[in-house]
Order: structure tokens, then C-alpha cells, then sequence
């Protein structure tokens, strides 16, 4: 096994941990809040990585020049109407079930799902889509044998999805709306009584861990250049697998259980076999499950009786 | 009199919180014994440790049965030992309750409980609610029930008609085809009472069965429960804040306050006693000002 | 609500809608460039927000207000009904009439519609399979499908390395999909319910990957061909095997490519019913009321002596067992299995039977699995919006009748002496 592979599959595993992570924060936050698994969430991507591309061609078709400028408006872009998905979904198929049964949520999760992936595929077509290579260029570091190379994209990747989770933990630690949702996860009804209006911190929550979806969305088509109506589901489970490695409810784990799954998943189809590379990600995540449902920075749940 | 059921050393903590530290009293069998203390004591706790939803972190609870005694704690599954692989036996067992073990292992030893928020199955009739109850005794084969063999038939008719007898005891019997959800709350307290009957326990234990209840159904309710104990010969255990129904029912009571066992007594004793005074009212230890 | 107020909402939904629909809809990428359709997302504006001030509208209006305030009681869950025991003679008829009609429909159909009648007769299978699963037990099961393929791809393998005909096929996948079942189940059902969705949902995941991986042993993407079944040894094909019979040979019948597709309908047909014969039962059986109990309240259950992980395993097992016959009848009607016949979009349709036929209702899981096979083959110029469709239905039904459309209805206990 040589060294530089090992270097390069890592590079690669931390850029797919990033995105992971990054959607796994919406995951980790809905399920903070009201406890319940926003099965959609991987669709909201879908939808984002589409944005992407849109607000891409069209930038440019308005004659905007600079690269980083472009970038930069098609991420703020991205994330303002992800955000909105995120707050429709919740307000259209979620909010009238507070209170409903256990099962509702999901069902109704699962009927977005559907609705989201066949409404972009009957608008934007069926087939593949992607967008034009936008940044070329590459570091390469010597290792003990050979060379790994980190792309620039992937530099941004890092760079960008670090950036995020700082401001994102920075809200949530110093900002009124950060406090309010905080309390709102604690005790709801508490948190109400004292003047929180918990739906629309429900809501804001719901529009923050879409906008983060967004951002991955933004970096994924950066980086991969192609996507098409089906990749929400996939990257949906795993993304949902990181925040439960991590631990459910907890930020941090959310993005260390992204790097510890990127990782994973790189370094065994770089040494193991790539076809089966998914098996091993839903195996870990069954196993996971099974023995440490509380995660890596979890607190374990008592049973209230 | 003999007791039913010994608690020793009882200790339960959560993360590193102790809501439990080293409890210990008995429950004579045919006695009432009532488990009082302020709120957050740790009564519920030491309810959920008995009834097995709680695995205590140290201790033993012993139930006596006819053909001999029963731990409470090991049957629930305990985390393997070094030391239990020098002996065979131990680690069978071990290895047994923890694949197999469970809550209802202790609910088959004849422990049958309430709970505080009235837990019933809302969406299946009263009498459905009483026939769960009967699982372990009606004819669970499949073939047989399918089939509807006569085996079966009389099984589940008895079944039946034992369900229609307890519902009979507690005024209940108009309602045994209503939704149990439906049911005014004094009447779906009772019926939770019903169904932890219908599971033939030896040991009922009741958790705040008078919340929520105005005075008069109170009042039934202690009745009940002495009719309980000696028509059908059930040894009793019961948490309970109202004083009233305590001290007339109870021959035996458990005073707890932050999870330690500060007095026991029959009921004109404890309320005597200085500590327990000081628990609930929470006077100085000299005296008022 | 005033008239003002009423349509400045709508106005306000309008706007979003707009938002929302506008690039997606509004700008089709082509390429590398975005075409403008601005039609789109202006007429779904306009729905939208015709439809609130429609909707606005009649909430104004006594009646309207009348019709929320019954759906709103359907929300609350309050359509339980206990009826009194022993059927009525005329729904035995009724019953009688509907068996003899399903039983002489394939002889008035044509092959295509045989077909799509056989596929819906599956799907009543799967939804009842996994009706108890969801429906009676409340385990959310996403991974339905695995043992779907387990059951069809126990046929098709079966066959081809054991040489496993038909009819063997039948118990032997039910047994395999039961194990599959149990060993999945065992230590998963320990956990809270949110959780096993998602290791139900990983699970078919993993079976569909590997039979889609594993090439040597299922043949990957491409598939395997399965035989065809046979009755007592009678073939339904043109010319006999060596040393076999034919059907239309030996009841001296024109050949007819019918005859199979017939006889596993027929056959099929039987077993739907036997299995709904056996919902029934097993609804009013002690195993039935456990995982109903086990649905309202697990705690409660566990206080009362019942062991509940065995029942929930008992729950899953038969869920299974029901799913893995159904793929054998789906293999042996299609003649062929790949693993794409078993993505996570057919246990979500499977789902949704049992969602919209209203968790727990019998009855209301076969006419969900109808509608939601044939209507669509009725409706062939819509078939893009299918799902689509189904996806709406599905979140609308949890919103406004989480029950189901129809009520449940329970039997009642002769209490007199």
C-alpha cells in the first residue's frame, strides 16, 4: 500500500466528508429541534446543485465576467432559495402534522421526496446535466513514492465549508434567533411561554440546514461538474449516516461524522473495492445504528416512562 | 409476615446523577406499602427499577415466588463479567437474560404496574385493552388461532369472560366495547388498574393511581384498593401524594427524599417523624423562626 | 377572515410560488445555457394563488366552514367505529359475487389487461404483507423491497442452482424472505422507531446493490431469466420438455400463450384471498391485538408481560414472508428479474398502498393497491405525472385524513351473559 495513494485518498475522502457534513448539519439540526428525520433533506440538495447550475448560466449570460464574483452571487444565490425550499417544505408538509402521529412526518417526507425529484425531472429533463469546468489548476505534494494532487476546487471546497459551519455555529451561539432555537430544542413549551415563537424558529431552522444543503449543492457541482434528479437520494442516506456517526443534534458532529464517513468510504474504494462502496456506507450506518445509536458526540437518550 | 418483596442497596444513576442511593425496604405479601416523598425523591425511579424499565446501577430486588426467589435486576440483562466466564452456569444465564430478558420477564413474575400519565392502548376497545393483558394466557398458536380450533375458541372466551369479571369489580362493564380513548379520565384510570389485574399478578404496583381524581372518586378508589387486598388476596404497592388516601389505606409506609430512604413506618409513625416533616415542609432542622 | 385579508394571503402565496417554481420550472438548462420559459412558473403563480383565494373564499362561507371543521376532526383521528359482531348475509354475498367475478375476469380480458390485473393482485399482496408491518405493528419498514427481491430472486436463483421449480419456489422464498426478516429484524427492533426506518431504508438498499454487484452469482444489471410455472408437471409452453406434458396437449386445447398468463393469475387470485382470509383473522387473534397494542403504546405492552421485541420480530417475519411470495408471483409473471425492479421507489409505492388505504384497513389496502396499478394504465397520457401524483396524495392524506379515507372499524365483544 503505498503512501501517496493512501494521501490521495484521503484528500479525496475529506472533500466528500465536507459535503457530507455540510448536509448532515441540516439533518442533525431538524432533528434536534422536533426530533424528527427530515427524509426530504437529500432532495433539497438535488434541487440546489440545479440552482447551482442555473444561476451559473445565467450570470454569465448577463455578461458577468470575473470568476470569483460569478461564484460568489450563485452561492448566495443557491442558498437564498434552497433556504426557501426548506421553509416551504416544512410550512406545506410539516407544520399541519405537529401533534399527528409518529408515522406521519415520514410519510409525508417520503411524498416530498417524490414530488421534489419528479417536479425537477419534468421541468429540467430527464437526462444528466452539469456545468462547464470553471476552476483548472492543481497543488501537488510529494509524498514518499509519488505525488497527491489537491485540486484547486477542492482547496475551495475546504475552504468554503469550513467558512460555513463557522458562521453557522456562530449563529447559533451568539445571535437572539441561535438562542431561541437552542431553547426551542430544549423545551419547547418552556421556550413558548416565554415568548418564542417556536414555529417560526422551527421554520428558520428547517430554511438554515436547507441553505447549508445549498452550499454542498454549490460545491458538488463545482467540483464534480454533473448531476442529474436522482442524486438526492444516495447522498442523502449517507449525509443522514454522518450525522448519525457524528451523533444526532450535536453541529460538531455533524461535520466530524462527515470527515470520519468521507474518509471511510474513500479509503475502502480506494483499497477495497469501489462497486461496493455504498454497501459499506449504508453497513456502517446499520451498524452504527445497532450498537452506538448515540454517535460519536451524542448523549445517550433515557427512555422517559 | 413474610416479605413479597425485598429491595437492597437500590442505586440508580444517570450520566453521573444519582437518583437513587443505596434504597432498601420490604413489602410484606398481603400488606399495602406506600412509597410517599416530595417531588424529583425518586419514587417513579424506584417504580421503574422494580417493573424492569430501568436497569439499576447496583443493588437487588427479590421477589419471592411460590418456588422460590427471583432477581429482579439480573433478569433484565446484565452486561457480561470477566468473572463470569470461570462459571458455565452464570454466564448461560447471563448470556440468556441478555438476549432473551427483558421488562415483561418481571410482569411474568407477577408484577403488574400503572403509570402516572394513564398509558392505554386508546385506539382498541376496553376489552381488547384487558385481552392484551391476558397475552401469556390465552392459546397463542397460530395454526390453532387461524383455524379457530375449539382449544382456541375456549381460550379466548375465557379470556373474555375473565376480562367482563374484573371489569365487573371495577364498575366498568358498560364500557367494555367503547374506545379506551374515549373513556372520561376516572374511568381509564380505573381501567389501567383493570388491566394490570388481567395479567394475574401477585404484586400490583400503582403509580399516583388518585391524580387527577376529585374527591369522591378518591374516596372509591381507596376502597378499591382495600377490597383489592383482601377479596383477591394482592399484595400492593403505591405511590401516592394525597395523605388522605395514604393514611387510610397503607399499613406500611416508605419515605424517600432525594433518593434516599429517610423513614419507615406504619403511617402514624412516619407522620411523626421529624425528617419527614422536614422533607415536605421544609423546616429547619431546629425549628421554625 | 376579511375579503382583503383573504386576498392579500393568497397574494402573498402567489408571490412564493412564484419564488419557488421560478427557476426551476422558469429557466431549463440546456446545455450550458438556461432557456427561459416564463410561462411555467407565472400559471403555477396563478394557481396557486387562485386556489388560496378560492379557498380563502369558501372558509368565508358557512358551509366551508362546516367542511373544515370535519376535516379537521378526521385529523384528530376520530374515525374508530366499533361495530357489533357476526357479518350480516348480505355481505357474505357480496363477497361471494366479488370472488366469483375476480375469478372469471381473466377469461374476459385481454393478455395486457390479464397482466395489469396480475401486477395489481401483487401489489394487494405486498400492501396486506406490509400493512401488518406498518399498519398493525406501526414499524415503519422503508426497505420493504428487499424482500421483495429476496422472494423473486429466490425463484430465479433457486431455479437456476437448484433447480427449484414453482411451486417449491413458493415456500421456499417465503421461508428465505422470514429469515432475512428475522435476522435483520433481531437486533434492530431493539431501537426506537425513527431509527429503524432508516436501517430498513439502508437494508434494501444493500440487497438491491449487491444483487446489482454481485455478478458472478446473480448476474448483475442484466438480470436472469425465469421459468415459466407449471401445473402438475404440465407445462404452459408450445412444445413439451423431453419426457414432459403440455397443458393444451393434455386437455387437447388450441395452444394459447394465455394459458400461463391466466393460471398465475388464477393462481395468484387464490392466494390474495387466503391471505386476506388470514388478515382478518389474525387482526382478532392475541398476536394481532399485540402488535396493535404495540402500535398505541410500546411501554404499556412491556408492562404487561409481552415481549416486545418477539412480537415486533413476529410483525416483520410475517411482513416478510408475505413480501418474499410476492416476488416469486412477480418473477414468474414477468419472466425475468434485474435489480432494478427493486430501487427504494417500489417500497415507497408499497407504502403508499398502505398509506392511503388508511394504516390498519384491510379493505382500504386492496382498493389503494387497485387504484394505484390500473388507474395509472388508464390514465397512460399522464404517466409522466404519476409519481408525481403519488407523492402528492401521500403528503395531502397526512395532512387532512392521517387515517386513512376510510374509517377503521373495530369488532365488538359479545358481553352479555
Amino acid at each position: 500500500m503505498d503512501l501517496h495513494i493512501i494521501g490521495q485518498q484521503a484528500v479525496n475522502g475529506l472533500i466528500l466528508g465536507s459535503i457530507y457534513g455540510l448536509i448532515a448539519v441540516g439533518y442533525t439540526m431538524v432533528y434536534g429541534i422536533i426530533g424528527m428525520i427530515n427524509f426530504a433533506h437529500g432532495e433539497i440538495y438535488m434541487v440546489s446543485a440545479y440552482l447551482t447550475a442555473i444561476f451559473l448560466a445565467l450570470l454569465t449570460a448577463f455578461g458577468l465576467q470575473s470568476l470569483p464574483v460569478v461564484l460568489f452571487l450563485t452561492l448566495l444565490l443557491t442558498m437564498a432559495f434552497t433556504a426557501l425550499y426548506g421553509w416551504t417544505v416544512e410550512r406545506l408538509a410539516y407544520r399541519p402534522l405537529r401533534g399527528s402521529t409518529r408515522l406521519a412526518p415520514w410519510i409525508s417526507a417520503i411524498g416530498i421526496s417524490l414530488v421534489l425529484q419528479n417536479y425537477v425531472r419534468i421541468s429540467q429533463g430527464a437526462r444528466n446535466q452539469g456545468i462547464p469546468v470553471l476552476l483548472e489548476g492543481k497543488f501537488r505534494l510529494q509524498a514518499a513514492a509519488g505525488t497527491v494532487q489537491i485540486t484547486h476546487v477542492q482547496v475551495v471546497i475546504v475552504l468554503v465549508a469550513l467558512a460555513s459551519m463557522a458562521v453557522l455555529t456562530w449563529i447559533m451561539h451568539h445571535t437572539s434567533l441561535g438562542r431561541c432555537c437552542r431553547a426551542t430544542q430544549q423545551d419547547r413549551r418552556m421556550a413558548e411561554l416565554l415568548g418564542v415563537d417556536s414555529g417560526r424558529i422551527i421554520a428558520t431552522v428547517f430554511a438554515l440546514g436547507a441553505a447549508m444543503a445549498g452550499v454542498a449543492g454549490v460545491l458538488v457541482t463545482l467540483n464534480y461538474g454533473s448531476f442529474d434528479f436522482y442524486i438526492g437520494f444516495v447522498t442523502g442516506i449517507k449525509a443522514f449516516t454522518a450525522a448519525v456517526l457524528g451523533g444526532i443534534g450535536s453541529l460538531p458532529g455533524a461535520m466530524l461524522g462527515g470527515v470520519v464517513l468521507g474518509l471511510a468510504e474513500s479509503l475502502f474504494s480506494g483499497f477495497v473495492n469501489t462497486d461496493y462502496k455504498d454497501v459499506f456506507a449504508f453497513a456502517i450506518l446499520v451498524l452504527v445504528l445497532i450498537w452506538r445509536p448515540s454517535g460519536l458526540l451524542g448523549r445517550p437518550e433515557v427512555e422517559k416512562v | 409476615m413474610t416479605p413479597l418483596l425485598t429491595v437492597e442497596g437500590l442505586t440508580m444513576r444517570f450520566g453521573g446523577i444519582a437518583a437513587l442511593e443505596r434504597v432498601g425496604f420490604t413489602v410484606s405479601a398481603g400488606s399495602i406499602t406506600a412509597l410517599i416523598g416530595p417531588n424529583g425523591a425518586g419514587k417513579t425511579t424506584v417504580f421503574n427499577c422494580l417493573t424492569g424499565f430501568y436497569q439499576a446501577t447496583a443493588g437487588a430486588i427479590t421477589l419471592q415466588g411460590p418456588t422460590g426467589s427471583l432477581d429482579l435486576v439480573a433478569i433484565l440483562g446484565q452486561p457480561l463479567r470477566g468473572s463470569d466466564f470461570l462459571d458455565p452456569v452464570t454466564l448461560a444465564r447471563r448470556l440468556f437474560y441478555k438476549m432473551f430478558g427483558g421488562s415483561h420477564r418481571v410482569t411474568r413474575a407477577g408484577v403488574a404496574r400503572t403509570f402516572q400519565n394513564v398509558r392505554l392502548f386508546k385506539e382498541m376497545t376496553v376489552m381488547e385493552n384487558l385481552l392484551v393483558a391476558q397475552h401469556l394466557r390465552v392459546e397463542r398458536n397460530l395454526l390453532a388461532g387461524l383455524l379457530g380450533t375449539p382449544g382456541y375458541r375456549r381460550a379466548e372466551q375465557a379470556a373474555v369472560a375473565r376480562g367482563l369479571d374484573w371489569l365487573q369489580i371495577l364498575g366498568l362493564r358498560d364500557a367494555a366495547n367503547r374506545l379506551a380513548g374515549e373513556l372520561p379520565y376516572g374511568d381509564q384510570r380505573r381501567l389501567e388498574i383493570a388491566r394490570a389485574l388481567c395479567t394475574g399478578p401477585r404484586l400490583l404496583c400503582l403509580d399516583e393511581p388518585a391524580a387527577g381524581l376529585n374527591p369522591r372518586e378518591t374516596e372509591a378508589l381507596s376502597d378499591l384498593i382495600l377490597r383489592l387486598r383482601t377479596q383477591h388476596g394482592l399484595t400492593i404497592l403505591l405511590i401516592e401524594h394525597d395523605m388522605s388516601l395514604v393514611m387510610r389505606v397503607s399499613d406500611h409506609v416508605v419515605v424517600l427524599d432525594h433518593g434516599e430512604v429517610i423513614a419507615r413506618g406504619t403511617p402514624q409513625a412516619v407522620r411523626q417523624d421529624p425528617r419527614v416533616l422536614t422533607a415536605y415542609l421544609g423546616m429547619e432542622e431546629e425549628g421554625g423562626p | 377572515m376579511t375579503g382583503r385579508d383573504g386576498f392579500l394571503d393568497a397574494a402573498r402565496w402567489g408571490l412564493l410560488a412564484l419564488l419557488v417554481f421560478g427557476p426551476i420550472t422558469g429557466l431549463v438548462l440546456d446545455g450550458y445555457q438556461v432557456v427561459v420559459h416564463w410561462q411555467q412558473p407565472v400559471w403555477l403563480a396563478a394557481l396557486v394563488f387562485g386556489g388560496r383565494l378560492l379557498l380563502n373564499g369558501l372558509l368565508a362561507t358557512g358551509p366551508g366552514q362546516r367542511l373544515a371543521r370535519r376535516l379537521a376532526r378526521g385529523r384528530a383521528g376520530g374515525s374508530v367505529l366499533v361495530v357489533a359482531g357476526g357479518r350480516g348475509h348480505g355481505r357474505i354475498w357480496i363477497l361471494i359475487l366479488l370472488a366469483l367475478l375476480s375469478l372469471a375476469l381473466p377469461f374476459a380480458l385481454s393478455k395486457y389487461w390479464i397482466n395489469v390485473a396480475t401486477l395489481a393482485l401483487i401489489y394487494v399482496l405486498l400492501g396486506l404483507g406490509l400493512n401488518i408491518v406498518v399498519g398493525l405493528a406501526g414499524l415503519l419498514d422503508l426497505g420493504f423491497v428487499a424482500f421483495y427481491a429476496v422472494g423473486a430472486y429466490g425463484y430465479a436463483l433457486g431455479h437456476q442452482y437448484l433447480d427449484l421449480g414453482f411451486w417449491q419456489a413458493i415456500p421456499f422464498c417465503a421461508f428465505l424472505a422470514a429469515c432475512f426478516g428475522a435476522v435483520l429484524g433481531f437486533p434492530v427492533l431493539r431501537m426506537h422507531g425513527d431509527y429503524l426506518a432508516i436501517v430498513t431504508l439502508g437494508f434494501g438498499e444493500i440487497i438491491r446493490l449487491i444483487l446489482n454487484n454481485w455478478v458472478e452469482f446473480t448476474g448483475g444489471p442484466n438480470g436472469v431469466r425465469v421459468p415459466h410455472p407449471s401445473l402438475f408437471g404440465l407445462d404452459f409452453a408450445r412444445r413439451a420438455k423431453e419426457g414432459g406434458a403440455t397443458f393444451h396437449g393434455y386437455f387437447d386445447l388450441p395452444y394459447s400463450a394465455d394459458h400461463r398468463v391466466i393460471f398465475i393469475y388464477l393462481v395468484l387470485l387464490l392466494m390474495v384471498m387466503a391471505m386476506v382470509h388470514v388478515v382478518v383473522r389474525l387482526r382478532r387473534m392475541p398476536i394481532g391485538r399485540a402488535w396493535e397494542a404495540l402500535r398505541e403504546d410500546e411501554i404499556a405492552c412491556r408492562s404487561l408481560g409481552i415481549n416486545h421485541v418477539g412480537i415486533k420480530l413476529s410483525a416483520f417475519a410475517m411482513g416478510a414472508t408475505v413480501g418474499g411470495v410476492g416476488g416469486v408471483f412477480f418473477a414468474a409473471s414477468q419472466g425475468f428479474v434485474s435489480p432494478a425492479s427493486f430501487t427504494f421507489f417500489e417500497s415507497a409505492l408499497i407504502l403508499a398502498v398502505v398509506v392511503l388505504g388508511g394504516l390498519g384497513s384491510t379493505v382500504g389496502v386492496i382498493i389503494a393497491a387497485l387504484v394505484l396499478t390500473i388507474l395509472p394504465e388508464v390514465l397512460r397520457e399522464f404517466a409522466d405525472y404519476r409519481i408525481l401524483v403519488f407523492g402528492l396524495a401521500m403528503v395531502l392524506m397526512m395532512v387532512w385524513r392521517p387515517r386513512g379515507l376510510l374509517g377503521l372499524r373495530r369488532q365488538a365483544y359479545g358481553v352479555d351473559p
